[in-house]
């Protein structure tokens, strides 16, 4: 049986197996270390990139309802851009969106059209409803908002982008390398919001009611 | 006209619409910048937009109705009444407390219009308000808007021009003005819509209107509006080299218009869609029913490829798709029902259909019995065949029928469909060719929704001496009716003579006495005239006494009434008087009693309407 002593003033003259496997593990143990911190820092690069992305871009005013419009209305056209300070992120004000939701209601039934259940009819008559309902947004849209195309080209045709284009308003697709000028098919014209009248509520106005319970007397 | 005014207002003071236009006058150039002032009104509890047009409805509700500070406005907290959108909303689901077509009431005869009369049908509990207070109410709600767009330049204190249709007589035409006064609008002149329509033409033309019309033109201006039509023919004639526009005659107040044509759609839709689902439709329905219609009708015009348009009543529960009714409507239906409907292609000679009405008809507005708009033109145009005949103008065949029009301006949104545009030539055209006159044209290039207000914004600009103006006066001849001097034969009413107090085409700011003609009024008991227009005697001077007339010549207005104050004179005491007649600078006719022995002056009411039922 062998007995084990320390003795630190021993000093190996032989360069044998272990020793091999004991260097061999160092230096393996050093690479891993070094691959680990390299790209927990990387790591924590992109995360940085990555916080801005849940916040559309103001396209055309700082307001906050604004911003919920454009969620609603170009649903499309969502752009994620980077931002390198530290964001803050705007809490929308809800009176917009249920603003909206009342408008679209008036004159569209629109919730009424969304909340029914369609599997129980023939497709001529959800057609007819929504006559209704495309009538109706179309007047609300119309009435409220001013939209315009993004782009003016025809939609197919052959479009190039400059350098420092504004990639809030343009999204690129597909096979996206190389430098601008970018040149590719405009697949969507997409839509800008250039005036917004939204209606202006009283003090007190329960704007959560988008439409009130009618009983006819 | 105030020095300190900075802009010229108009307003549209419409039927249905009510319109607010000016115009900067210390904006130098030839240019005329014109604006509509939006219009900030509730579209529903709690909710204000900006709208260019107001329209003229009132509403009344219920105490429990609606929420406490819910009807704020940007300037008053708690309005007393509810008008613009939110009472065309309301009242839709509500009509027994909507008060609608406030203004029509104003020149409908046998209705004391300060009266709380509408709405007509009301229950009991419902406070009623007068024609006037809503009238009131619209121009409130306008010149609080104005004051609150524009604090620094008070509406008070600008020139405003008001609109009146040029059918309105004198009693309609004094509560407009006095409905002005009593919010504030001391300054306010009227103006005639289809001369305001016209002045419009003029501004927008910019200055190229002198090559559009020639010396001997007669301009046929058809204004048909939400609820009125109206028709007016203004002369073209020279004085020293410049051209010069002369009003020679106005029509009838035709309680007819755009909403009828809606209503009228909707109800054939209503039959046709009874017919296909088997159900009865109910009045709610009917409501959607006439703007799904109007909608239709403006895309059928507008897009002459489309065959029919489907319309949709959507139910009134939540579930949307299992309650809608579909039908379609057709061109051809759209034809039958508005082009010949009501503006069937009848020979100039026809006239409008009017039947007794039955006894029990329910108390309402006078809408016209017949809806055939070129019937009424036809009458109009016979009517005034002489209309231009002291003018110089090319004398008429001698067999001709009627007046012949060598240019046509539209006015009003219904005429903006263009199969309903062409047919109201084409007819009118036909006339004329029968007669072997040339055809008329059509003056292009007028905003037929909005000329109105801005051809009232341009009058106060002409008003200070820049362009030309439109020279009218009174559009009629007045009379007063007189008993004759004959012995008293029983079971026969005297006769009555009709004595001329005021003659056709009196200018603004004019006055004519009467004084060969003398009346004893009694101290403190009211004496009333019958009163009397003519719309087509325009020989007629001061004084002239009419023995005989035809039906069609003279048209019975309400009595006026004159109530001498006792004022230091015994009750029961006679007074001499004669009568005068003035047009006021703001465009009233003004009666006044003067005594002949001291000059004192009363003045003589006009809207004593039904007062003596």
């Amino acid at each position: 049986m062998n007995t084990y002593t320390i003795d630190l003033a021993l000093r190996p003259t032989t360069f044998d197996l272990w020793h091999v496997c004991l260097a061999g593990t160092v230096v393996v143990l050093a690479l891993l270390l070094i691959t680990v911190l390299i790209s927990v820092i990387l790591g924590m690069r992109r995360c940085k990139r990555h916080v801005p992305a849940p916040v559309p871009a103001p396209a055309i005013a700082p307001q906050p309802e604004i911003k919920v419009v454009e969620k609603i209305v170009e649903v499309e056209k969502i752009v994620r851009e980077p931002a390198p300070e530290p964001v803050i992120l705007k809490e929308a004000t809800p009176d917009a969106a249920l603003q909206l939701l009342s408008l679209l209601q008036k004159e569209a039934r629109f919730i009424d059209f969304i909340k029914e259940d369609v599997s129980a009819y023939s497709d001529a008559e959800i057609g007819a409803a929504a006559r209704v309902v495309h009538q109706g947004c179309g007047k609300a849209i119309d009435e409220h908002f001013t939209l315009a195309p993004v782009s003016q080209d025809q939609e197919g045709s052959r479009v190039s982008l400059h350098k420092g284009f504004d990639a809030a308003s343009f999204r690129l697709t597909g096979n996206i390398v190389g430098e601008a000028p970018f040149s590719g098919t405009l697949v969507h014209k997409g839509w800008r919001v250039t005036d917004l009248r939204l209606p202006k509520l009283t003090e007190g106005h329960n704007a959560s009611i988008i439409a009130a319970a009618e009983v006819e007397l | 006209m105030s020095e300190a005014a900075r802009y010229s207002v108009g307003i549209d003071l419409g039927t249905t619409h009510c319109v607010i236009s000016y115009v900067d006058l210390r904006h130098d150039g030839d240019e005329v910048a014109l604006a509509v002032l939006a219009i900030p009104q509730l579209t529903a509890p709690g909710t204000i937009e900006e709208k260019s047009q107001l329209p003229s409805f009132t509403y009344l509700p219920h105490a429990a109705e609606i929420v406490e500070g819910e009807t704020a406005l940007p300037w008053v907290a708690k309005p007393e009444h509810l008008v613009g959108e939110i009472a065309r909303n309301l009242g839709g689901k509500t009509p027994i407390r909507l008060v609608a077509s406030a203004k029509s009431w104003l020149c409908h005869a046998g209705v004391d219009c300060k009266q709380a009369i509408l709405p007509a049908d009301a229950p009991e509990e419902v406070g009623r308000i007068s024609p006037f207070a809503a009238s009131m109410a619209y121009l409130r709600h306008l010149r609080d808007a104005w004051n609150h767009r524009f604090p620094e330049d008070r509406l008070e204190q600008q020139d405003v021009t008001l609109t009146v249709p040029a059918s309105f007589d004198p009693a309609a035409r004094e509560l407009t003005v006095e409905a002005a006064r009593a919010v504030g609008l001391h300054q306010a002149v009227l103006l005639e819509e289809p001369q305001a329509a016209l002045y419009s033409w003029i501004e927008n033309s910019e200055g190229d209107w002198r090559n559009h019309v020639r010396v001997g033109d007669v301009i046929l201006v058809v204004d048909v509006g939400g609820g009125t039509t109206d028709l007016s023919l203004i002369a073209v004639t020279e004085q020293e080299g410049n051209l010069q526009l002369t009003r020679v005659a106005v029509g009838d107040h035709i309680l007819l218009g755009g909403d009828n044509m809606d209503l009228a759609l909707a109800y054939t839709v209503k039959a046709k869609m009874e017919q296909e689902s088997g159900k009865r439709l109910e009045s709610w329905q009917l409501q959607a029913l006439t703007h799904a219609c109007r909608e239709a009708k403006e895309k059928l015009f507008n897009q002459p490829e489309l065959g029919s348009m489907p319309i949709v009543v959507a139910s009134r529960g939540s579930s949307l798709i299992g309650g809608t009714l579909r039908t379609e409507l057709s061109r051809d239906e759209l034809n039958r029902v508005l082009v010949e409907g009501f503006l069937p292609q009848v020979p100039v000679s026809e006239r409008p259909v009017s039947k007794p009405r039955g006894g029990l008809r329910a108390a309402g507005l006078p809408y016209a019995q017949d809806a055939g708009i070129t019937r009424h033109l036809a009458a109009f145009l016979a009517k005034q065949k002489e209309a231009v005949s002291e003018l110089g103008h090319a004398a008429l065949a001698e067999n001709a029928g009627f007046l012949h029009p060598t240019a046509v301006l539209f006015n009003g949104g219904v005429l903006k469909a263009a199969g309903l545009s062409e047919r109201l030539m084409g007819v009118l055209n036909g006339w004329l060719r029968a007669e072997q006159a040339p055809e008329a044209r059509l003056l292009s290039g007028a905003d037929l929704d909005l000329a109105v207000a801005r051809g009232a914004a341009y009058y106060g600009f002409v008003r200070k001496g820049k362009g030309v103006r439109i020279k009218g006066g009174t559009a009629a001849a007045y009379y007063v009716g007189v008993e004759s001097a004959m012995p008293a034969v029983p079971g026969l009413a005297p006769e009555i003579e009709a004595l001329c107090i005021a003659p056709f085409g009196m200018e603004e700011g004019s006055e004519q006495a009467l004084p060969n003609d003398e009346f004893g009024l009694i101290i403190g008991e009211p004496v009333r005239f019958r009163f009397f227009a003519s719309k087509t005697r325009r020989e007629d001077q001061v004084g002239t006494r009419l023995e005989s007339w035809n039906d069609d010549e003279l048209e019975e207005l309400d009595e006026i009434e004159i109530t001498l104050p006792e004022e230091g004179m015994h009750p029961g005491d006679i007074v001499p008087v004669h009568l005068t007649a003035a047009v006021t600078e703001v465009g009233t006719l003004e009666l006044k009693a003067v005594s002949n022995r001291d000059d004192k002056r009363w003045k003589i009411e006009f809207d004593v309407r039904a007062g003596n039922e």
